[in-house]
């Protein structure tokens, strides 16, 4: 039997002591950590508990940004009446992920630290080679069934898709991670594969998220995230883009405009390349849909996933569309 | 276990009770209170924990199996390989086909598919059991798989010639007939993914087995038990009170279920073993992956003249099984000329199995998508043209319908979908960034025939029982049978219980097919009509009977009082009257068989398939029918498809139970959604292994998937079919959802997939 000792932190500090131990690995709602030690791919030698302390639920909707707690429920943020107003993109995100039960369970933190949806990854028995369970031993994927893999930020070791929401939204929006003593901004926390799939978070022994903190802007509130998938609920993206938009006086040249990508990435994918296209333009279909095209630079398939290369661009521009038909 | 609280019943209509009422399911109340135990729920002294362990290739030979750190595991009481397991028989097949003299061995050493049992470990709790399992290493000889049927190795397969319908000339009818279609029509490999999934307690007293196992076929398992332990059927005691979900999956004793029972046997200890989620996906065979190609020649008013359909399955490399491509095909239009052939193709997969309505359902999803397709081609109407092709009489077996309401169905489906307001061209239809596609298509399945037994007792406080060996996994067998008694007897619904899932109970067949509704209700009938012979021939001949000096020739029972027909005399109640007459019990056995059929033949009709009745006996051709109607959003961006309504109209004949059927048909809808948009196991063609063999991956509708469903019952009692008059329900259901769906896409988009599931990159 794989034992492993339970620890319930009381406090952060204890937390963060705890969470130094070699193996240990921090419980929070536990969907995906229990589902990750089912299938054999988390070992935890010392599993602690964080779901008791206390304050690390808090919600704070002020001067001009909100601070979201690590261990906030996701239904609880997505229902947020302040979170709704001012980052509707974030409660949207949310609403789309998972089901209502899971949403009810899940925890902030633990969205942000939830791991990749590939089939290879999650089934070690079967599929001991994965560059990312087990560095060096090469990618399952590559060559197999990829539907779902990525199309950007992939590289030769591996090609997982990252397959969260809340975090594409995070990042158009450029929240930061607090991590006691460091904060990061979410898109650096998120490490694209490169070299070493491994390494998916910026995250050191011992750090325990406390909070994420969404500055505000013009932009986050009038904002939304689309998010295309193969059945209308309980499914990770296909695509989805996370966008928000800010119109000059005249209500037509885009003053600011932030995109995001989730389903097509190894990360959080921020869509630079179009917001440049579009900042200063004036706002009007063929104008956004030429500029969606960009959305794509530098994408690279690999064969049943190449529908992604053309699906994104399109989901990009109906939620760009979208925000321009919303006053 | 299996008596069930009527009172909270729900009732939303006059004479519930009555067969044909609306009777909410009495198993109901005790499923959402979690007082329903299935089968697997059992709480045994010493009960030990078997865990599988599974090739990890497709296609090999085991070189060696190390056992040792398994062993020294913590809670490990036994490791099983072929070597270490105790030699079992050989069973027969489901035909009753005596089996070949050699043993037989659940654990694989040659492997013929990824996921096959090679060796399992039992230990005293399933967590250590878990964790012992993983220790287990096996060293394979790899061979060269053929992992689907696009495989180059895989060849055109073996020709089944019990499948060839022909008639006429087709090929050269097809050849001169003005206007043409032929395409190929493809369907995946689908699972069942019941709720429920397998697994099983076996406990051995002396040479008594009995084992706690979901089943849709106490019977059959009961007997490959017996002969894999080479004891005689009446040791083998089966039970089954519910069951969460079959379709088709759970009629079949298997590998793990032998390995349970002899770990048992080894271990002097009740053993219990579950299979995993992703073991569910190879540890029995779902829906065979398909090919076709339909081609129909028509003359210019679209009348057929010809059909030539080729088909293929696929099967295992040791196993057969054959999916009935032809079955629809040959039935649904009238024509001519008429050519049917398959074949099927071994490749490295556990052999496949029934998935709701097999055969019916891909066969359609072939000729409901080309007649379609010649609908266009003609620019007539999809619904005229099925309408001008219309089979009068079996096409095939030159029969009449016993019963055929299909016109009816579609004009009662057209009517309420507002078919006639359809715009003919695809693409136009529309909503904001949704093409709008409407589709229909016809769906069959023959009614399937067996034979069953039931015992109908009345007891001395005038409530009634009711016993078979049959069962209930969803379908209603529970409530119809207490519907069919109440009614015969003239009591009230709540006085009855029914007790199923027992193989000591009187015997039922497979509940497969949908035979089981239409057997059970007759010989529910029988029993309780002989039960009601006896009770008024007591109160009218038992001196003792307060009706004795009447010397009426007959007397009624109406909610439980015994009566004469006008009136007069006494009136007293079933208890009252048997307390008078010195009587505990009244007990009647009933079967539908003929009265010369021998205990042989009886044990072949409960146990094997040999006995079904083909429903083209006699002079009628028997099935049950159905229309479609669907509507579909498609995003003209995304590519992604919802089915946004539904409107079906099914002719099931006469219904026992209204709502229990809608309920039936339209989970069969639900599921042909998923199979049109969503299911479809995904081979790693490297590894020959199905990489989405989970429920978060393997994917089927969710709630938000599925539109309202509008379901219409068109039926008239059948007598040909059954004996109170109905038809199949639970496979009919699904058969033609498909193809209206794929039409439906065409009508909204122009694009003709014929490749199942339906998914966004085939459109985008
Ligand atoms: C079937 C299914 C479908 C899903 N669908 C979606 C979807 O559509 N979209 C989507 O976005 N998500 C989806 N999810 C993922 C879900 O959102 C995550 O499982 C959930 O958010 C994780 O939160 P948790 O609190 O349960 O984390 P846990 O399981 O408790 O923890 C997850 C990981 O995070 C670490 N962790 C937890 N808290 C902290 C912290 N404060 N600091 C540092 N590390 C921490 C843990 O050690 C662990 O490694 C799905 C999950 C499942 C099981
Ligand atoms: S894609 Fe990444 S996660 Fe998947 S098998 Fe390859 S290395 Fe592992």
């Amino acid at each position: 039997m794989r034992d492993f000792s339970y620890l319930r932190a009381d406090s952060v500090e204890a937390a963060r002591n705890a969470a130094a131990l070699p193996g240990a690995m921090l419980l929070a709602g536990g969907t995906t950590l229990v589902d990750l030690a089912k299938c054999g791919v988390a070992e935890p030698s010392a599993v602690i508990d964080i779901s008791h302390i206390k304050g690390l639920d808090a919600i704070d909707v002020s001067a001009g940004r909100a601070v979201i707690g690590a261990l906030a429920k996701m239904s609880h943020v997505a229902d947020h009446a302040e979170i709704k107003g001012r980052f509707p993109a974030v409660s949207e995100a949310l609403w789309q992920a998972a089901s209502a039960q899971l949403r009810n369970m899940a925890s902030i933190g633990g969205n942000l630290m939830q791991r990749t949806r590939c089939p290879y990854f999650r089934d070690p028995a079967n599929f001991p080679a994965c560059n990312k369970r087990a560095p060096g031993s090469g990618c399952s994927a590559i060559g197999g069934v990829t539907r779902g893999h990525a199309v950007l930020g992939t590289s030769e070791a591996c090609i997982a898709t990252y397959p969260g929401d809340l975090a594409i939204a995070l990042v158009a929006f450029d929240a930061e991670v607090h991590l006691g003593e460091r904060r990061l901004k979410v898109e650096d926390f998120f490490l694209a594969p490169g070299a070493t799939a491994e390494r998916e978070h910026d995250i050191r022994p011992g750090e325990v998220i406390t909070a994420i903190e969404i500055p505000g802007s013009a932009a986050a509130r009038r904002s939304t995230y689309l998010k295309v998938r193969d059945r209308q609920s309980y499914e990770f993206a296909a695509a989805s883009a996370a966008v928000g938009l800010e119109l000059e006086g005249d209500g037509r040249t885009i003053r600011d405009i932030r995109i995001a990508l989730g389903g097509v990435a190894t990360k959080p994918w921020r869509a630079r390349a179009v917001e440049d296209a579009l900042k200063g333009k004036t706002f009007d279909e063929a104008t956004v849909r030429k500029a969606s095209e960009l959305t794509m630079e530098g994408a690279v398939d690999h064969g049943a996933n190449h529908y992604k290369i053309e699906l994104a661009p399109r989901v990009v521009a109906r939620a760009i569309l979208k925000l321009g038909e919303t006053a | 276990m299996t008596v069930h609280e009527m009172k909270h019943a729900a009732s939303d209509g006059a004479r519930l009770e009555a067969v044909g009422g609306r009777l909410s399911r009495v198993d109901g109340p005790a499923k959402i209170t979690g007082a329903a135990h299935y089968a697997v729920e059992q709480q045994l002294e010493g009960l030990a924990h078997a865990v599988m362990v599974e090739s990890t290739v497709a296609a090999g030979t085991v070189l060696s199996i190390d056992t040792r750190a398994a062993e020294t595991a913590p809670g490990v009481l036994l490791v099983l390989t072929p070597d270490t397991i105790i030699p079992l028989r050989t069973a027969s097949d489901w035909f009753g086909t005596p089996p070949p003299n050699v043993p037989y061995c659940p654990l694989a050493r040659v492997v013929t598919y990824s996921g096959q049992h090679v060796a399992a470990v039992v230990a005293e709790t399933f967590e250590q059991a878990v964790a012992a399992a993983a220790l287990v290493k096996v060293t394979y000889d790899e061979t060269p798989a053929i992992v689907d049927l696009s495989d180059p190795k895989a060849g055109d397969g073996i020709p089944i010639e019990a499948m060839t319908k022909e008639w006429g000339d087709a090929q050269a009818a097809f050849a001169a007939s003005p206007v043409r279609v032929c395409a190929a029509y493809n369907t995946p490999r689908e699972f069942q993914a019941a709720m429920e999934p397998h697994g099983l307690i076996a406990r051995w007293q002396g040479e008594a087995l009995t084992i706690w196992e979901p089943s849709q076929w106490l019977d059959g398992m009961a007997r490959t038990y017996a002969e894999w332990f080479a004891i005689p059927f009446e040791n083998v005691r089966l039970v089954s009170p519910y069951i969460g979900g079959g379709f088709g999956s759970k009629a079949l004793a298997l590998a793990h279920s032998a390995v349970a029972a002899a770990s048992a046997k080894m271990l002097g200890r009740p053993v219990k073993l579950m299979l995993t989620r992703p073991q569910n996906f190879t540890s029995y065979g779902g829906r065979a992956a398909t090919r076709q190609t339909v081609a129909i020649g028509a003359d210019r008013d679209g009348k057929i003249q010809s059909i030539v359909h080729r088909g293929v399955n696929e099967t295992a490399v040791d196993g057969m099984w054959v999916e009935p491509l032809g079955s629809v095909t040959s039935i649904m239009y009238a024509t001519p000329n008429f050519s049917s052939k398959q074949n099927v193709v071994r490749v490295n997969t556990v052999v496949p199995g029934a998935k709701r309505a097999p055969g019916e359902n891909p066969s359609a999803f072939g000729i409901e998508s080309a007649i379609d397709e010649l609908a266009y081609e003609l620019g007539i109407d999809p619904l005229e043209i099925r309408l001008r092709n219309y089979a009068e009489e079996d096409p095939h077996a030159r029969k009449a319908w016993s019963t055929r309401q299909l016109r009816e169905a579609f004009a009662a489906g057209a009517e309420a979908f507002g078919w006639a307001k359809r715009s003919p061209a695809p693409r136009s239809m529309r909503d904001g960034h949704h093409l709008i596609g409407w589709g229909v298509a016809a769906g069959t399945y023959p009614v399937r025939r067996a034979h069953g037994e039931a015992v109908v007792n009345i007891l001395a406080d005038g409530s009634v029982e009711v016993e078979s060996s049959s069962i209930d996994m969803g379908q209603g067998t529970y409530t119809i049978l207490a519907q069919t008694a109440a009614e015969t007897l003239g009591v009230p619904v709540e006085q009855v219980s029914v007790k199923l899932g027992d193989s000591h109970f009187a015997r039922a067949g497979v509940a497969g097919g949908s035979r089981l509704a239409g057997v059970m209700t007759g010989a529910v009938y029988k029993a309780a009509s002989q039960a009601l012979d006896e009770l008024i021939g007591l109160a009218i001949a038992d001196p003792r009977s307060p009706f004795h000096a009447l010397q009426a020739n007959t007397l009624v029972v109406r909610d439980g009082r015994i009566a004469s027909p006008r009136g007069e005399g006494p009136e007293l109640s079933i208890a009252e009257l048997l307390s008078a007459v010195g009587r505990e019990k009244i007990e009647a056995k009933g079967d539908t068989m003929p009265a010369t059929t021998t205990a042989e033949e009886r044990y072949k009709n409960y146990t094997t398939i040999a006995m079904s009745i083909p429903h083209t006996e006699g002079d009628y051709s028997r099935h049950s029918w159905c229309a479609h109607f669907v509507e579909v959003r498609v995003d003209e961006d995304f590519g992604t498809v919802r089915v946004s309504r539904v409107v079906s109209a099914l002719d099931s004949g006469r219904l026992y139970n209204p709502k229990l059927a809608e309920s039936q048909w339209k989970g069969g809808i639900i599921m042909g959604i998923g199979q049109a948009l969503l299911e479809e196991g995904l081979v790693d063609r490297r590894h020959g292994r199905i990489v989405n063999g989970n429920l978060a991956d393997y994917m089927i509708p969710t709630n938000a998937d599925i539109p309202d469903i509008q379901t219409i019952s068109v039926g008239i009692p059948d007598p040909h079919s059954s004996a109170l008059g109905g038809k199949g329900v639970g496979e009919l259901g699904i058969v033609g959802v498909a193809p209206a769906i794929a039409n439906a896409v065409f009508h909204a988009t122009g694009k003709r997939v014929r490749d199942l599931p339906i998914t966004l990159e085939k459109l985008i």
